[in-house]
């Protein structure tokens, strides 16, 4: 319990390293465990991806309202104006690299857009779409 | 190695915790807008408005298990600090506050509504310094 600084700051370090390790990921092996998720067989198709991003699903805001269009700009939230960075990962690295935080802001946004989860399918669209947003 | 981790999450003090809550505060709520000073509700606002992050002022806002319950003591018990916060605003809103209201009495409604403004929620496009607490009003610069 008493242990000195530098040990518990060694630990501490330890501890988030194997935290993120546990996080880590890339855009294409989120989007093959959505895959998997959804189904055998069952592949992200980019062409679903953009019109399910760019449309409304029932609701007031396409997710393209907050993200644009074309995400691999700056976008603006709807109600507050703060910016939100990039959601393409060629324009954005940090993107899709957290299986937690992908899965967060997929269960909220997608509450606001569609008033619902979004399926594992859904989900592999976008990513599938999302990475063919190319520099 | 485990066991060393335990040791030293076992001997977090509050003040580690606290760190760890404004964190938490400032990654979850400043995702979306300013990071508002805990200060500015009081404790029962908090709590209302924590217990609906589903629905958020019109968004799901919701959180983990986790982290929800690290905020639902940390908001409260930073909650009504600032000097005129006493009794909680309508609908938990810090704008509708009396105090807020009675400061800002001088900027017309069509202020507000700027498009380099947005709505009274929007503390930093006047208050430059608001992300870091600064609301003095000798720093106020009102956008066109």
């Amino acid at each position: 319990m008493n242990a000195p600084p530098y040990f518990k700051l060694t630990a501490t370090i330890a501890l988030a390293l194997f935290t993120a390790m546990a996080h880590a990921a890339s855009p294409a092996e989120l989007q093959a465990g959505y895959e998997a998720q959804a189904g055998p067989g069952s592949k992200g198709n980019a062409n679903r991806g953009q019109l399910f991003f760019t449309s409304k699903h029932g609701k007031d805001w396409a997710c393209a309202n907050c993200h644009t269009a074309s995400p691999t700009v700056d976008g603006k939230h709807a109600t507050t104006g703060k910016v939100i960075g990039p959601l393409a990962p060629a324009f954005n690295p940090e993107r899709f690299t957290d299986a937690t935080k992908a899965e967060k802001w997929f269960r909220r946004n997608c509450n606001d857009v569609a008033g619902r989860e979004c399926t594992a399918g859904e989900k592999a669209d976008v990513l599938a779409w999302l990475q063919t947003l190319k520099r | 190695m485990a066991t060393l981790i335990g040791a030293v999450l076992a001997g977090s003090s509050s003040q580690a915790q606290t760190i760890n809550a404004a964190a938490k505060y400032q990654q979850e709520c400043a995702a979306c807008h300013m990071a508002y000073p805990p200060g500015m509700l009081p404790a029962a606002s908090w709590t209302r408005i924590l217990n609906h992050m589903d629905k958020h002022f019109g968004t799901d806002a919701s959180l983990d298990d986790a982290t929800l319950r690290e905020l639902s003591t940390w908001l409260p018990a930073n909650g009504g600090t600032f000097r005129r916060v006493r009794e909680a605003p309508p609908q938990d809103r810090i704008t509708q506050s009396t105090w807020f209201i009675r400061q800002h009495d001088e900027v017309s409604s069509a202020t507000w509504k700027r498009a380099s403004i947005g709505s009274a929620a929007n503390c930093a496009a006047c208050h430059a310094g608001a992300a870091k607490g600064n609301f003095n009003e000798h720093d106020v610069r009102i956008p066109k």
